[in-house]
Protein backbone atom coordinates (compact mmCIF):
# COMPACT_ATOMS: atom_id res chain seq x y z
CA UNK A 1 0.00 0.00 0.00
CA UNK A 2 1.96 3.45 -0.81
CA UNK A 3 1.59 6.33 0.82
CA UNK A 4 -1.18 8.12 -1.38
CA UNK A 5 -3.76 5.09 -0.85
CA UNK A 6 -3.12 5.03 2.64
CA UNK A 7 -3.50 9.25 3.45
CA UNK A 8 -5.91 10.17 0.24
CA UNK A 9 -7.75 7.29 -1.05
CA UNK A 10 -10.52 6.74 2.01
CA UNK A 11 -11.58 10.45 0.94
CA UNK A 12 -12.32 9.28 -2.80
CA UNK A 13 -15.59 7.86 -0.97
CA UNK A 14 -18.11 10.14 -0.86
CA UNK A 15 -19.26 9.25 3.16
CA UNK A 16 -15.70 10.07 4.00
CA UNK A 17 -15.77 13.59 2.42
CA UNK A 18 -18.28 14.60 4.33
CA UNK A 19 -17.57 13.02 7.48
CA UNK A 20 -14.13 15.10 6.86
CA UNK A 21 -16.04 18.12 5.88
CA UNK A 22 -18.08 18.28 8.66
CA UNK A 23 -15.01 17.52 11.19
CA UNK A 24 -13.23 19.95 9.99
CA UNK A 25 -16.05 22.44 10.75
CA UNK A 26 -16.65 21.44 13.88
CA UNK A 27 -13.08 21.81 14.89
CA UNK A 28 -12.80 25.42 13.87
CA UNK A 29 -15.63 26.28 16.45
CA UNK A 30 -15.42 23.49 19.38
CA UNK A 31 -11.89 23.80 20.42
CA UNK A 32 -11.68 27.44 21.15
CA UNK A 33 -14.79 27.19 23.35
CA UNK A 34 -13.05 24.19 25.25
CA UNK A 35 -10.36 26.57 25.81
CA UNK A 36 -12.45 28.94 27.85
CA UNK A 37 -14.35 25.95 29.33
CA UNK A 38 -10.37 25.00 30.74
CA UNK A 39 -9.61 28.38 31.82
CA UNK A 40 -12.79 28.44 33.26
CA UNK A 41 -12.39 25.28 35.44
CA UNK A 42 -15.41 23.68 33.87
CA UNK A 43 -14.08 20.59 31.88
CA UNK A 44 -16.47 18.88 34.64
CA UNK A 45 -19.33 20.61 32.89
CA UNK A 46 -19.09 19.16 29.90
CA UNK A 47 -18.95 15.86 30.59
CA UNK A 48 -22.17 16.72 32.22
CA UNK A 49 -23.46 18.24 29.43
CA UNK A 50 -22.00 15.06 26.71
CA UNK A 51 -24.53 12.84 28.69
CA UNK A 52 -27.09 15.38 29.68
CA UNK A 53 -28.20 15.28 25.66
CA UNK A 54 -28.32 12.17 25.47
CA UNK A 55 -32.07 11.40 26.98
CA UNK A 56 -33.31 14.88 25.05
CA UNK A 57 -31.98 12.69 21.65
CA UNK A 58 -34.10 9.88 22.30
CA UNK A 59 -36.91 11.76 23.16
CA UNK A 60 -37.02 13.88 19.94
CA UNK A 61 -36.32 10.32 18.28
CA UNK A 62 -39.53 8.73 20.02
CA UNK A 63 -41.47 12.31 19.34
CA UNK A 64 -40.19 13.00 15.68
CA UNK A 65 -38.87 10.05 14.40
CA UNK A 66 -35.53 9.69 13.22
CA UNK A 67 -34.94 12.77 11.66
CA UNK A 68 -31.43 15.23 12.43
CA UNK A 69 -33.77 18.20 13.45
CA UNK A 70 -36.23 16.35 15.59
CA UNK A 71 -32.68 14.60 17.58
CA UNK A 72 -30.98 17.70 17.16
CA UNK A 73 -33.50 19.82 18.83
CA UNK A 74 -34.20 17.35 21.63
CA UNK A 75 -30.53 17.10 22.34
CA UNK A 76 -30.67 20.85 22.37
CA UNK A 77 -33.37 21.53 25.12
CA UNK A 78 -32.12 18.86 26.94
CA UNK A 79 -28.51 20.18 26.94
CA UNK A 80 -29.79 23.71 27.85
CA UNK A 81 -31.69 22.35 30.82
CA UNK A 82 -28.51 20.54 32.02
CA UNK A 83 -25.95 23.65 31.67
CA UNK A 84 -29.46 25.63 33.56
CA UNK A 85 -29.04 23.07 36.60
CA UNK A 86 -24.76 22.68 36.42
CA UNK A 87 -24.90 26.52 36.60
CA UNK A 88 -27.45 25.90 39.54
CA UNK A 89 -25.31 23.24 41.36
CA UNK A 90 -22.25 25.22 40.98
CA UNK A 91 -23.93 28.74 42.41
CA UNK A 92 -25.30 26.35 45.33
CA UNK A 93 -22.43 24.34 46.24
CA UNK A 94 -19.85 27.29 45.99
CA UNK A 95 -17.89 25.77 43.28
CA UNK A 96 -17.46 21.86 45.12
CA UNK A 97 -20.05 20.73 42.48
CA UNK A 98 -18.34 17.51 41.41
CA UNK A 99 -20.47 14.89 43.34
CA UNK A 100 -23.46 16.53 42.43
CA UNK A 101 -22.18 16.55 38.79
CA UNK A 102 -21.79 12.91 38.45
CA UNK A 103 -25.34 12.83 40.10
CA UNK A 104 -26.89 14.28 37.08
CA UNK A 105 -24.71 12.72 34.59
CA UNK A 106 -25.54 9.00 35.69
CA UNK A 107 -29.07 9.92 35.81
CA UNK A 108 -28.73 11.34 32.59
CA UNK A 109 -26.96 8.75 30.78
CA UNK A 110 -29.32 5.89 32.25
CA UNK A 111 -32.47 7.81 31.26
CA UNK A 112 -30.77 8.69 27.89
CA UNK A 113 -29.91 4.65 27.37
CA UNK A 114 -33.25 3.51 28.75
CA UNK A 115 -35.56 5.17 26.43
CA UNK A 116 -33.01 5.02 23.25
CA UNK A 117 -33.40 1.30 23.29
CA UNK A 118 -36.89 1.39 23.22
CA UNK A 119 -36.79 2.97 19.98
CA UNK A 120 -37.09 0.37 16.97
CA UNK A 121 -34.32 1.72 14.83
CA UNK A 122 -32.14 3.32 16.67
CA UNK A 123 -28.71 1.96 17.17
CA UNK A 124 -27.90 2.88 20.60
CA UNK A 125 -23.93 2.49 19.70
CA UNK A 126 -23.88 4.85 16.87
CA UNK A 127 -25.76 7.24 19.16
CA UNK A 128 -23.19 7.09 21.31
CA UNK A 129 -20.20 6.82 19.35
CA UNK A 130 -20.53 8.19 16.42
CA UNK A 131 -21.01 6.85 12.53
CA UNK A 132 -19.70 8.26 9.46
CA UNK A 133 -21.84 6.51 7.18
CA UNK A 134 -24.28 8.97 8.62
CA UNK A 135 -22.99 11.86 8.05
CA UNK A 136 -25.21 12.57 4.60
CA UNK A 137 -25.84 15.59 2.87
CA UNK A 138 -28.12 17.15 6.13
CA UNK A 139 -26.22 16.14 9.01
CA UNK A 140 -23.38 18.00 6.88
CA UNK A 141 -25.39 20.78 6.76
CA UNK A 142 -26.28 20.62 10.36
CA UNK A 143 -22.47 20.05 11.79
CA UNK A 144 -21.38 23.31 9.59
CA UNK A 145 -24.33 25.53 10.10
CA UNK A 146 -23.76 24.57 14.24
CA UNK A 147 -20.04 25.18 13.58
CA UNK A 148 -20.80 28.95 11.78
CA UNK A 149 -23.22 29.83 14.22
CA UNK A 150 -20.78 28.98 17.13
CA UNK A 151 -17.35 30.42 15.76
CA UNK A 152 -19.92 33.95 15.02
CA UNK A 153 -21.42 33.75 18.56
CA UNK A 154 -18.10 32.98 20.27
CA UNK A 155 -16.51 36.19 18.17
CA UNK A 156 -19.37 38.48 19.15
CA UNK A 157 -18.96 37.65 22.88
CA UNK A 158 -15.28 37.19 22.70
CA UNK A 159 -14.40 40.34 24.87
CA UNK A 160 -16.83 40.38 28.07
CA UNK A 161 -16.78 36.46 28.49
CA UNK A 162 -12.95 37.17 28.93
CA UNK A 163 -13.72 39.80 31.79
CA UNK A 164 -16.70 37.76 33.01
CA UNK A 165 -13.37 34.97 33.17
CA UNK A 166 -11.23 36.99 34.41
CA UNK A 167 -12.37 39.74 36.96
CA UNK A 168 -16.87 39.63 36.90
CA UNK A 169 -17.05 41.97 39.72
CA UNK A 170 -15.43 44.53 37.35
CA UNK A 171 -17.96 43.42 34.45
CA UNK A 172 -20.79 44.09 36.88
CA UNK A 173 -19.72 47.19 38.51
CA UNK A 174 -19.89 48.44 34.76
CA UNK A 175 -23.75 47.20 34.66
CA UNK A 176 -22.85 44.36 32.52
CA UNK A 177 -24.33 41.18 33.14
CA UNK A 178 -21.95 38.61 33.32
CA UNK A 179 -25.27 35.70 34.08
CA UNK A 180 -25.88 36.75 30.17
CA UNK A 181 -22.79 36.30 28.99
CA UNK A 182 -22.20 33.21 30.95
CA UNK A 183 -25.64 32.10 29.71
CA UNK A 184 -24.68 32.57 26.01
CA UNK A 185 -21.48 30.84 26.18
CA UNK A 186 -22.81 27.43 28.03
CA UNK A 187 -25.75 27.76 24.85
CA UNK A 188 -22.91 27.83 21.99
CA UNK A 189 -21.04 25.03 24.03
CA UNK A 190 -24.61 22.70 23.59
CA UNK A 191 -24.71 23.77 20.56
CA UNK A 192 -21.36 22.36 19.61
CA UNK A 193 -21.99 19.39 21.02
CA UNK A 194 -25.43 18.83 19.94
CA UNK A 195 -23.60 19.48 16.03
CA UNK A 196 -21.11 16.83 16.40
CA UNK A 197 -23.56 14.15 17.44
CA UNK A 198 -24.47 12.11 14.83
CA UNK A 199 -20.58 11.71 13.45
CA UNK A 200 -18.79 11.22 16.69
CA UNK A 201 -21.79 10.25 18.68
CA UNK A 202 -22.88 11.87 21.96
CA UNK A 203 -19.87 10.66 24.44
CA UNK A 204 -17.50 11.59 21.88
CA UNK A 205 -18.27 14.65 20.20
CA UNK A 206 -16.96 16.95 23.48
CA UNK A 207 -13.85 15.20 23.65
CA UNK A 208 -13.28 16.95 20.00
CA UNK A 209 -13.62 20.37 21.87
CA UNK A 210 -11.94 19.27 25.45
CA UNK A 211 -8.10 17.07 24.17
CA UNK A 212 -7.41 19.82 21.62
CA UNK A 213 -8.04 22.37 24.56
CA UNK A 214 -6.28 21.03 26.98
CA UNK A 215 -3.12 19.99 24.63
CA UNK A 216 -2.91 23.65 23.27
CA UNK A 217 -1.98 24.62 26.87
CA UNK A 218 1.67 22.85 26.02
CA UNK A 219 1.93 24.91 23.09
CA UNK A 220 1.04 28.57 23.67
CA UNK A 221 0.91 30.77 26.73
CA UNK A 222 -1.68 33.64 25.17
CA UNK A 223 -5.22 32.87 24.97
CA UNK A 224 -5.11 33.60 21.40
CA UNK A 225 -2.36 31.27 20.76
CA UNK A 226 -4.06 28.27 22.75
CA UNK A 227 -7.23 28.73 20.31
CA UNK A 228 -5.53 28.99 17.65
CA UNK A 229 -3.32 25.70 18.64
CA UNK A 230 -6.37 24.09 19.70
CA UNK A 231 -7.99 24.24 16.25
CA UNK A 232 -4.78 22.85 14.55
CA UNK A 233 -4.66 19.76 17.00
CA UNK A 234 -8.62 19.35 15.96
CA UNK A 235 -8.17 19.30 12.35
CA UNK A 236 -5.27 17.28 12.41
CA UNK A 237 -7.28 14.97 14.92
CA UNK A 238 -10.12 14.77 12.55
CA UNK A 239 -8.10 13.90 9.27
CA UNK A 240 -6.00 11.38 10.87
CA UNK A 241 -8.57 10.16 13.26
CA UNK A 242 -11.26 9.18 10.12
CA UNK A 243 -8.51 7.46 8.48
CA UNK A 244 -7.82 5.46 11.41
CA UNK A 245 -11.72 4.77 11.76
CA UNK A 246 -11.43 3.68 7.83
CA UNK A 247 -8.39 1.49 7.95
CA UNK A 248 -8.91 -0.09 11.07
CA UNK A 249 -12.99 -0.49 10.97
CA UNK A 250 -13.45 1.97 13.75
CA UNK A 251 -15.89 4.22 14.87
CA UNK A 252 -14.93 7.83 13.99
CA UNK A 253 -15.53 9.22 17.48
CA UNK A 254 -13.67 6.80 19.39
CA UNK A 255 -10.65 6.91 16.65
CA UNK A 256 -10.71 10.80 16.51
CA UNK A 257 -10.46 11.12 20.24
CA UNK A 258 -7.80 8.87 20.08
CA UNK A 259 -5.32 10.59 18.06
CA UNK A 260 -6.60 13.73 20.00
CA UNK A 261 -5.90 12.23 22.91
CA UNK A 262 -2.31 10.78 21.77
CA UNK A 263 -1.30 14.45 20.73
CA UNK A 264 -2.25 15.14 24.10
CA UNK A 265 -0.12 12.80 25.56
CA UNK A 266 3.42 13.69 23.21
CA UNK A 267 2.24 17.85 24.33
CA UNK A 268 2.86 16.75 27.93
CA UNK A 269 5.70 15.02 27.22
CA UNK A 270 7.51 17.16 24.09
CA UNK A 271 5.33 20.29 23.87
CA UNK A 272 7.43 23.68 24.19
CA UNK A 273 5.68 24.79 27.81
CA UNK A 274 4.52 23.37 30.90
CA UNK A 275 5.66 19.53 29.34
CA UNK A 276 7.92 17.00 30.86
CA UNK A 277 10.97 18.01 28.21
CA UNK A 278 10.45 21.72 29.35
CA UNK A 279 10.63 20.51 33.26
CA UNK A 280 14.01 18.91 32.47
CA UNK A 281 15.51 21.17 30.67
CA UNK A 282 14.91 23.52 33.68
CA UNK A 283 15.95 21.27 36.31
CA UNK A 284 19.72 20.86 33.95
CA UNK A 285 19.63 24.55 33.81
CA UNK A 286 19.29 24.79 37.47
CA UNK A 287 22.59 23.80 39.31
CA UNK B 1 -19.37 64.13 47.98
CA UNK B 2 -20.64 60.79 48.22
CA UNK B 3 -23.18 60.63 51.36
CA UNK B 4 -24.34 57.16 53.04
CA UNK B 5 -27.46 57.64 55.24
CA UNK B 6 -28.34 54.53 57.49
CA UNK B 7 -26.99 52.40 55.68
CA UNK B 8 -27.62 48.55 56.33
CA UNK B 9 -26.53 45.58 54.50
CA UNK B 10 -26.85 41.68 54.66
CA UNK B 11 -24.41 39.18 53.54
CA UNK B 12 -27.31 36.04 53.44
CA UNK B 13 -28.52 36.28 56.96
CA UNK B 14 -25.85 37.98 58.35
CA UNK B 15 -26.20 41.69 59.15
CA UNK B 16 -22.74 42.36 57.31
CA UNK B 17 -23.37 46.54 57.88
CA UNK B 18 -25.44 48.02 60.47
CA UNK B 19 -27.10 51.81 60.20
CA UNK B 20 -23.48 53.16 58.92
CA UNK B 21 -23.49 56.89 57.97
CA UNK B 22 -20.90 59.04 57.04
CA UNK B 23 -20.15 61.10 54.14
CA UNK B 24 -16.61 61.37 51.93
CA UNK B 25 -15.42 64.29 50.28
CA UNK B 26 -12.57 64.48 47.58
CA UNK B 27 -9.38 63.70 49.49
CA UNK B 28 -8.28 60.53 50.73
CA UNK B 29 -9.98 57.89 53.35
CA UNK B 30 -9.40 55.12 54.86
CA UNK B 31 -11.93 52.13 56.61
CA UNK B 32 -10.64 50.28 58.92
CA UNK B 33 -11.65 47.63 61.02
CA UNK B 34 -11.15 43.95 62.39
CA UNK B 35 -11.97 41.08 60.13
CA UNK B 36 -15.67 40.47 59.62
CA UNK B 37 -16.04 44.13 59.86
CA UNK B 38 -17.98 44.82 56.88
CA UNK B 39 -15.40 46.77 55.22
CA UNK B 40 -15.75 45.13 51.72
CA UNK B 41 -19.21 44.72 51.72
CA UNK B 42 -19.46 48.72 52.45
CA UNK B 43 -17.30 49.27 49.85
CA UNK B 44 -18.74 46.92 47.01
CA UNK B 45 -22.17 48.54 48.48
CA UNK B 46 -20.71 51.99 47.34
CA UNK B 47 -18.92 50.49 44.19
CA UNK B 48 -23.41 49.64 43.67
CA UNK B 49 -22.23 45.62 43.94
CA UNK B 50 -24.13 45.27 46.95
CA UNK B 51 -27.64 46.37 47.59
CA UNK B 52 -28.08 47.56 50.54
CA UNK B 53 -31.69 46.44 52.84
CA UNK B 54 -32.17 50.20 54.00
CA UNK B 55 -30.70 53.75 53.46
CA UNK B 56 -29.60 56.03 51.14
CA UNK B 57 -26.69 56.54 49.18
CA UNK B 58 -26.07 60.14 47.41
CA UNK B 59 -23.60 61.47 44.75
CA UNK B 60 -22.71 58.39 43.02
CA UNK B 61 -22.45 59.21 39.42
CA UNK B 62 -23.29 56.01 36.93
CA UNK B 63 -19.14 55.41 35.57
CA UNK B 64 -17.51 57.28 37.86
CA UNK B 65 -16.46 54.67 40.33
CA UNK B 66 -13.74 52.18 40.26
CA UNK B 67 -13.30 49.35 42.62
CA UNK B 68 -9.87 47.93 43.30
CA UNK B 69 -11.03 44.16 44.65
CA UNK B 70 -8.77 42.43 46.71
CA UNK B 71 -6.56 40.04 45.21
CA UNK B 72 -8.12 36.95 45.03
CA UNK B 73 -10.83 38.68 43.41
CA UNK B 74 -9.27 38.01 40.04
CA UNK B 75 -8.07 34.85 38.29
CA UNK B 76 -4.42 35.34 37.69
CA UNK B 77 -3.69 32.50 35.64
CA UNK B 78 -6.29 33.43 32.98
CA UNK B 79 -3.97 33.72 30.06
CA UNK B 80 -3.92 37.49 28.82
CA UNK B 81 -1.20 40.10 28.85
CA UNK B 82 -0.59 43.13 31.32
CA UNK B 83 -1.59 45.27 28.10
CA UNK B 84 -4.86 43.64 27.70
CA UNK B 85 -5.99 43.65 31.39
CA UNK B 86 -4.91 47.42 31.45
CA UNK B 87 -6.83 48.14 28.44
CA UNK B 88 -10.03 47.10 29.63
CA UNK B 89 -10.02 50.09 31.82
CA UNK B 90 -11.22 51.72 28.82
CA UNK B 91 -14.27 49.34 29.63
CA UNK B 92 -16.85 52.30 29.93
CA UNK B 93 -15.48 53.62 26.33
CA UNK B 94 -15.67 50.87 24.22
CA UNK B 95 -17.95 48.42 25.84
CA UNK B 96 -17.94 44.79 24.84
CA UNK B 97 -18.28 45.57 20.94
CA UNK B 98 -16.34 48.80 20.58
CA UNK B 99 -12.91 49.02 19.05
CA UNK B 100 -10.04 50.47 21.63
CA UNK B 101 -9.43 54.33 19.87
CA UNK B 102 -5.88 55.32 19.10
CA UNK B 103 -6.34 57.73 22.60
CA UNK B 104 -7.23 55.11 24.70
CA UNK B 105 -4.43 52.76 23.39
CA UNK B 106 -2.07 56.36 24.19
CA UNK B 107 -3.67 56.02 27.71
CA UNK B 108 -2.91 52.40 28.30
CA UNK B 109 0.56 52.86 27.17
CA UNK B 110 1.21 55.72 29.74
CA UNK B 111 -0.56 54.29 32.69
CA UNK B 112 1.99 51.33 32.02
CA UNK B 113 4.67 53.62 32.07
CA UNK B 114 3.25 55.65 34.68
CA UNK B 115 3.40 52.05 37.20
CA UNK B 116 6.46 51.28 36.02
CA UNK B 117 5.63 48.63 33.57
CA UNK B 118 6.96 50.18 30.11
CA UNK B 119 8.74 46.59 29.12
CA UNK B 120 6.34 44.23 30.40
CA UNK B 121 3.25 44.94 28.37
CA UNK B 122 3.05 41.93 26.52
CA UNK B 123 3.95 39.59 29.68
CA UNK B 124 1.55 37.30 30.52
CA UNK B 125 -0.44 38.38 34.13
CA UNK B 126 0.46 35.11 35.12
CA UNK B 127 4.08 35.53 34.92
CA UNK B 128 3.81 38.46 37.32
CA UNK B 129 5.08 39.31 40.76
CA UNK B 130 2.22 40.32 43.43
CA UNK B 131 4.21 43.87 43.41
CA UNK B 132 3.66 43.88 39.54
CA UNK B 133 0.42 42.33 39.47
CA UNK B 134 -0.95 45.14 42.00
CA UNK B 135 1.20 47.94 39.64
CA UNK B 136 -1.11 46.29 37.12
CA UNK B 137 -4.20 46.56 38.53
CA UNK B 138 -3.50 49.99 39.64
CA UNK B 139 -2.62 50.91 35.75
CA UNK B 140 -6.13 49.98 35.13
CA UNK B 141 -7.86 52.14 37.37
CA UNK B 142 -5.77 55.34 35.29
CA UNK B 143 -6.96 54.69 32.68
CA UNK B 144 -10.17 54.51 33.93
CA UNK B 145 -10.00 57.57 35.52
CA UNK B 146 -12.70 58.07 37.52
CA UNK B 147 -13.69 60.24 40.32
CA UNK B 148 -14.24 58.20 42.84
CA UNK B 149 -11.64 55.11 43.78
CA UNK B 150 -12.35 52.64 45.82
CA UNK B 151 -9.98 50.45 47.65
CA UNK B 152 -9.61 46.62 49.21
CA UNK B 153 -6.72 46.18 50.84
CA UNK B 154 -4.47 47.76 48.01
CA UNK B 155 -1.28 46.60 49.80
CA UNK B 156 -2.10 43.26 50.94
CA UNK B 157 1.19 41.77 49.64
CA UNK B 158 3.14 44.02 47.58
CA UNK B 159 6.91 44.82 48.25
CA UNK B 160 8.47 48.32 49.61
CA UNK B 161 9.02 49.46 46.67
CA UNK B 162 5.89 49.11 45.23
CA UNK B 163 3.96 50.34 48.20
CA UNK B 164 5.81 53.96 47.76
CA UNK B 165 5.08 54.02 44.72
CA UNK B 166 1.43 52.75 44.97
CA UNK B 167 1.14 56.14 47.87
CA UNK B 168 2.88 58.56 45.55
CA UNK B 169 -0.13 57.63 43.34
CA UNK B 170 -2.97 58.25 45.21
CA UNK B 171 -1.15 61.26 46.94
CA UNK B 172 -1.88 62.29 43.14
CA UNK B 173 -5.45 61.66 42.77
CA UNK B 174 -5.52 63.49 46.10
CA UNK B 175 -4.11 66.38 44.77
CA UNK B 176 -6.50 65.96 41.72
CA UNK B 177 -9.40 65.84 43.85
CA UNK B 178 -11.04 62.50 43.65
CA UNK B 179 -12.22 60.71 46.44
CA UNK B 180 -10.25 57.45 47.60
CA UNK B 181 -11.33 55.29 50.06
CA UNK B 182 -9.44 52.37 51.03
CA UNK B 183 -9.78 49.48 53.26
CA UNK B 184 -6.98 48.99 55.12
CA UNK B 185 -4.88 47.12 58.11
CA UNK B 186 -1.78 49.09 58.69
CA UNK B 187 -2.58 51.46 61.34
CA UNK B 188 0.60 53.85 61.05
CA UNK B 189 0.22 53.58 56.92
CA UNK B 190 -3.56 55.24 57.89
CA UNK B 191 -1.97 58.08 59.73
CA UNK B 192 0.94 58.94 58.19
CA UNK B 193 -1.08 59.20 54.74
CA UNK B 194 -5.28 58.98 55.25
CA UNK B 195 -6.22 62.76 56.89
CA UNK B 196 -9.90 60.58 57.89
CA UNK B 197 -10.72 57.40 58.54
CA UNK B 198 -13.92 55.00 59.22
CA UNK B 199 -13.87 52.17 61.96
CA UNK B 200 -16.09 49.67 61.30
CA UNK B 201 -17.06 46.91 63.67
CA UNK B 202 -19.80 46.13 61.17
CA UNK B 203 -21.34 49.22 63.18
CA UNK B 204 -19.73 52.50 63.39
CA UNK B 205 -17.47 52.99 66.09
CA UNK B 206 -16.43 56.12 64.71
CA UNK B 207 -15.60 58.42 61.94
CA UNK B 208 -13.74 62.00 61.38
CA UNK B 209 -9.77 62.96 61.92
CA UNK B 210 -7.91 59.50 61.89
CA UNK B 211 -5.68 60.36 64.61
CA UNK B 212 -8.90 60.77 66.76
CA UNK B 213 -10.71 57.69 65.68
CA UNK B 214 -7.73 55.02 65.86
CA UNK B 215 -7.10 56.43 69.23
CA UNK B 216 -6.68 53.03 71.82
CA UNK B 217 -10.45 53.08 73.39
CA UNK B 218 -12.12 52.96 69.56
CA UNK B 219 -10.07 50.13 68.84
CA UNK B 220 -10.33 48.06 72.12
CA UNK B 221 -14.40 48.40 71.60
CA UNK B 222 -14.00 47.61 67.67
CA UNK B 223 -11.90 44.50 68.96
CA UNK B 224 -14.17 43.26 71.85
CA UNK B 225 -16.97 43.73 69.15
CA UNK B 226 -15.29 41.15 66.76
CA UNK B 227 -14.84 38.96 69.91
CA UNK B 228 -18.29 38.75 70.92
CA UNK B 229 -19.69 38.20 67.32
CA UNK B 230 -17.17 35.44 66.57
CA UNK B 231 -18.49 33.65 69.87
CA UNK B 232 -22.04 34.27 68.67
CA UNK B 233 -20.70 32.60 65.67
CA UNK B 234 -18.78 29.37 67.44
CA UNK B 235 -21.85 28.99 69.77
CA UNK B 236 -24.42 28.84 66.68
CA UNK B 237 -22.11 26.17 65.41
Amino acid sequence: MTLPDLLLAPFSFGFMRRALAGCLALSLAAPPLGVFLVIRRMSLTADVLQHGILPGIAIGAAVGGLSLVAMGTGGMIAGLLVAGIAGMLTRATKGREDSQFAGVYLIALALGVAIASRQRGLDLSHLLFGNVLAVDTPALLLMAGVASVALAGLALIWRPLILESLDPSFLAAHGGRGGLWHAAFMALVVLCVVGGFAALGTLMSVGLMMLPAIAARHWAAHLAGQVRASVAIACLSSWAGLLVSFHANLPAGPAILLVAGGIWIASIALGPRESLLTGLWLDAKTP
Amino acid sequence: MIGLVHITCRQGRLVAVEDVSVTFGPGLHAVAGPNGAGKTTLLRTIAGLHRPVSGEISGIVAGQVALLPQSGGIDRQFPITCRELVSLGAWAQTGAFRPISPEASDKVEAALSRMGLGGLGSRLISDLSAGQFQRVLFARLIVQDTSVILLDEPFTAVDAATEADLLDLLHEWDAQGRIVIAVLHDNEMILQHFPTTLLLARHMIASGPSTDVLRPGNRLEARLAAERWSETAKAAA
